[in-house]
C-alpha cells in the first residue's frame, strides 16, 4: 500500500490573514517537568494517531496533529476529571466540533480509565465503538457526539445552561475547526452564549488554516476572526497552539477567573500536520494513509530523530477505507 | 452565575399579548400548565422557545418559573442542539417552536443531537399542519410527521387537544426516549376532559363499526368524532380511533379495526404521504388485511392560503367534509 493523500491545493500552512499577537502569557510559572509531561502527552497523541490509523488504513493525521498539544493540555492540565469516572456530574466537559480528530482523543480517554485500552486496538473495526467521529452513545468519556460540523458550540452552551439550572459549576471546552467558522449555527450559539453570560464556556478554534477543499481563507474567508468573536461579546485570546506552556498558562488563568461573565474564545494558531515535516508542508494531508516506510519515518520524526529523506511521495491512489 | 440569573428574556404579564393568551389559544394553556405541574412534582424540567413565547403560551411558564426558562431568540437550530446539551446534565428540556421550523429547519439537529444521542429532549411543534392558514407555505407543516417518523429512536405524538397534550406531558416524565409532540394552534375544541388516560403507543377507540373505521390523529380527531356521530345517526356502522401516537404505532388497534371494518379511512392534517396514512398503510399491507385503506388529508400539494377554518372546509378536513368523504366512499 503506497502512501496516499487525498488531494489538496498548494501548501501554505500558516494560512492567510494571520497577524502575530503579543505574548501575553508568562510560561515560566510552569514547572519544567509539567511542560515536559505535556509535551510527552502530545507526542503520545501523535504516535497513537499513527498506530490507530494504520488499523483503519485511512484517517485524519494532520487535523489531529494540529491539536495534539491542545488535547494534551486540556486533558492533563486544564480539565477537572476523575480517573475511571467518565460520568462524574461535576467533571469539566469537552466537545469537538471538529470530530474528525477524535482518533487523537481516544488514547487519552483510555488513559483516564474511561474504557479499556484494548479497545484502541480495534479502532474502526466491526463492533468496536471507536470510529472516525466521536460517539457519546458508544464511547465512555465522549461528552457529546459529533460529525456534522457546527452543532458543538450550541450543545456546549446547553451544558452550561443545564449545569446552571442543576446548580453545578463545571467548565465546558468546545474545540472548533477554523473551517467550522463558516457554519451559521456557530454564530447563533456565539450570540446566545454572550447573551447568557456563559463565563464557563470556552471555545477553542484550531486555526490550522485548512479545510477539505483548501486553505480556509481561499475557500471561504473567516478573518478578521478575533474581531468577529469580540463583536459577538466574547473575550478573545490568541495563542500558539503548539506551545504547551502558553496553553496551560492560559487555560489555568481562564479557570481561575470565576467571575468572568463573558465566554472565552481561544484562537490557537496551529500547523496542520504539526510534528511531521512532510505533512506540515503538504496540504493534501487532510485525509490519508501512510505506507509502512513513511510511517516509520513519521514516528522517528515525532520521537525527535532525524527523518529519512526518501518519503512521502504523493500518490493518486485512494486509501483503502473499505 | 446562579440559575436565578438566567436570562429568560422579557416576559410581561401585564402586556396585551400576555393577557390575550388564554382568550386566543386556550388549548395552549395546557402546555404551560402541564410543565408547571411537572416542576411542582419535583421533576427537573425546563422550557425554551425561539421568539414564540406568546404564540405557544410558554410566557405563562416563563412568568412562573423564570429560572427554568430560556429565551433563545430566532435561532431554532441552536435551540435544539442546546436542548441536547441541557439534557446531558440531567435536566429535561421542552423546546417549542412552529412545527414547520422545528421539523424541517432543525431536522438534522433532531436526528444527530437528540434522537441518535438518545437524549430525553421534548420537542414541541405547534401550529402544525395548515393551522397558520394565510401566513403561507413557510409556516405550514404537512411534512413533519413523515420526517419525524423516519428518525430512529424518536417517539412521535400528535395529541388531539390540550387535555390529551397535558396527559402526554405528564406521562412523558418517565419516558426514556426523546419525543416529538405535534400540536395545533390551541383553538381546537376539546375532545377530552381534563387529564384523560394516556399511554404512549396505545390508541383510543371511540366507536367500533363494520362499514368503515376512521383512524384520525391530532386536530382531526374532533371533526372526525362529529362526523362519526352524524354518520352513525344516519344508520351507518362507522368506527373511530384516536391514533395519538404515530410512532410507535398501535399495530393491534389498526389490525383489529381492519378485521372488523371493510374500509379504513385515515384522517390527518398532513400530507397523505408518510404520515398517519403512510404508517397505517405499512401495517395493513404487511399484514395483508382484507380491508381497503383510503387516506384523507393534504393530497401531496402545498396548501392554499386562507383563514384556517376556510382551509379545513376547502380540504374537507372539517366535520362536514369528513362526513361527505365517508358518504362518497360508502356509496
Amino acid at each position: 500500500m503506497p502512501t496516499t493523500a487525498i488531494a489538496g491545493p498548494a501548501p501554505d500552512p500558516m494560512g492567510a490573514g494571520r497577524t502575530p499577537t503579543p505574548e501575553i502569557l508568562a510560561p515560566e510559572i510552569l514547572a519544567p517537568e509539567t511542560i515536559a509531561h505535556l509535551e510527552e502527552r502530545a507526542r503520545h497523541v501523535r504516535l497513537e494517531t499513527i498506530r490507530l490509523i494504520a488499523i483503519a488504513k485511512v484517517g485524519h493525521y494532520s487535523s489531529t496533529f494540529s491539536c495534539a498539544e491542545l488535547f494534551a493540555t486540556l486533558y492533563y492540565d486544564a480539565m477537572r476529571l476523575r480517573h475511571g469516572e467518565p460520568r462524574w456530574p461535576d467533571r469539566d466537559r469537552f466537545l469537538m466540533g471538529k470530530g474528525h480528530a477524535a482518533v487523537g482523543l481516544y488514547p487519552l480517554l483510555a488513559d483516564w480509565g474511561f474504557f479499556p485500552k484494548e479497545l484502541l486496538d480495534g479502532y474502526t473495526r466491526l463492533g468496536n465503538p471507536l470510529g472516525d467521529h466521536p460517539d457519546m452513545t458508544k464511547v465512555p468519556g465522549v461528552d457529546f457526539s459529533s460529525g456534522s460540523i457546527g452543532h458543538a458550540l450550541s450543545a456546549g452552551l446547553g451544558m452550561v445552561m443545564g449545569g446552571r439550572m442543576m446548580g453545578r459549576r463545571f467548565d465546558v471546552y468546545v474545540m472548533l475547526g477554523d473551517g467550522e467558522m463558516q457554519e451559521g449555527q456557530v454564530w447563533e450559539a456565539a450570540m446566545a452564549a454572550a447573551h447568557q453570560k456563559a463565563g464557563n464556556l470556552i471555545a477553542i478554534v484550531d486555526r490550522n488554516g485548512y479545510q477539505l477543499d483548501g486553505q480556509v481563507d481561499e475557500v471561504m474567508g473567516i478573518e478578521p476572526l478575533a474581531d468577529k468573536w469580540r463583536a459577538f461579546g466574547w473575550e478573545v485570546h490568541e495563542v500558539d497552539g503548539h506551545d504547551v506552556a502558553a496553553l496551560a498558562t492560559l487555560f489555568r488563568r481562564l479557570k481561575q477567573d470565576k467571575t468572568r461573565r463573558k465566554p472565552a474564545c481561544v484562537i490557537a494558531r496551529t500547523l496542520k500536520g504539526k510534528g511531521v515535516g512532510y505533512m506540515e508542508r503538504e496540504a493534501g494531508w487532510h485525509l490519508g494513509y501512510l505506507a509502512p516506510e513513511d510511517e516509520a519515518a513519521a514516528i522517528a520524526e515525532i520521537m525527535g530523530q532525524p527523518a529519512s529523506p526518501a518519503i512521502a511521495q504523493k500518490d493518486a491512489a485512494q486509501g483503502d477505507a473499505r | 452565575m446562579t440559575a436565578a440569573e438566567t436570562l429568560a428574556g422579557p416576559v410581561n404579564p401585564g402586556s396585551w399579548q400576555y393577557r390575550q393568551l388564554n382568550a386566543r389559544a386556550p388549548g395552549l394553556s395546557y402546555l404551560s400548565d402541564a410543565l408547571s405541574a411537572l416542576v411542582e412534582d419535583g421533576h427537573p424540567v425546563m422550557a425554551g422557545t425561539a421568539d414564540l413565547q406568546y404564540s405557544n403560551g410558554l410566557a405563562r411558564f416563563a412568568a412562573r418559573y423564570p429560572d427554568r426558562f430560556i429565551q433563545f431568540g430566532i435561532s431554532e437550530q441552536n435551540m435544539v442542539s442546546a436542548a441536547a446539551g441541557i439534557a446531558t446534565t440531567g435536566m429535561t428540556p421542552f423546546v417549542a417552536t412552529f412545527a414547520s421550523f422545528l421539523g424541517l429547519l432543525c431536522c438534522e439537529q433532531i436526528r444527530m443531537d437528540v434522537a441518535y444521542s438518545a437524549l430525553p429532549v421534548r420537542l414541541i411543534g405547534h401550529h402544525a399542519g395548515i393551522a397558520l392558514g394565510f401566513y403561507g407555505t413557510s409556516h405550514h407543516a404537512t411534512e413533519d410527521l413523515a420526517i419525524m417518523r423516519s428518525i430512529a429512536g424518536l417517539t412521535v405524538v400528535n395529541p388531539a387537544d390540550g387535555p390529551q397534550l397535558a396527559a402526554a406531558i405528564k406521562a412523558s416524565a418517565d419516558h426514556p426516549e426523546p419525543i416529538y409532540f405535534r400540536i395545533g394552534r390551541g383553538q381546537e375544541p376539546n375532545v377530552y376532559d381534563d387529564l384523560p388516560d394516556f399511554r404512549f403507543g396505545k390508541a383510543i377507540e371511540h366507536e367500533t363499526g363494520t362499514d368503515l373505521t376512521i383512524i384520525a390523529c391530532g386536530t382531526m380527531v374532533h371533526p372526525s368524532r362529529e362526523a362519526v356521530r352524524a354518520l352513525r345517526a344516519s344508520g351507518l356502522s362507522v368506527g373511530l380511533i384516536d391514533m395519538h401516537t404515530i410512532k410507535p404505532l398501535d399495530r393491534e388497534a389498526v389490525l383489529a379495526a381492519a378485521e372488523r371494518s371493510r374500509i379504513i379511512l385515515t384522517v390527518e392534517e398532513h400530507n397523505i404521504l408518510g404520515g398517519l396514512g403512510g404508517a397505517v398503510a405499512e401495517v395493513m399491507a404487511e399484514a395483508g388485511t382484507k380491508a381497503v385503506l383510503i387516506r384523507h388529508g393534504i393530497r401531496d400539494e402545498y396548501s392554499l392560503i386562507a383563514p384556517p377554518t376556510h382551509l379545513y372546509r376547502h380540504y374537507q378536513l372539517d366535520a362536514a367534509g369528513i362526513e361527505t368523504v365517508v358518504h362518497d366512499i360508502l356509496s
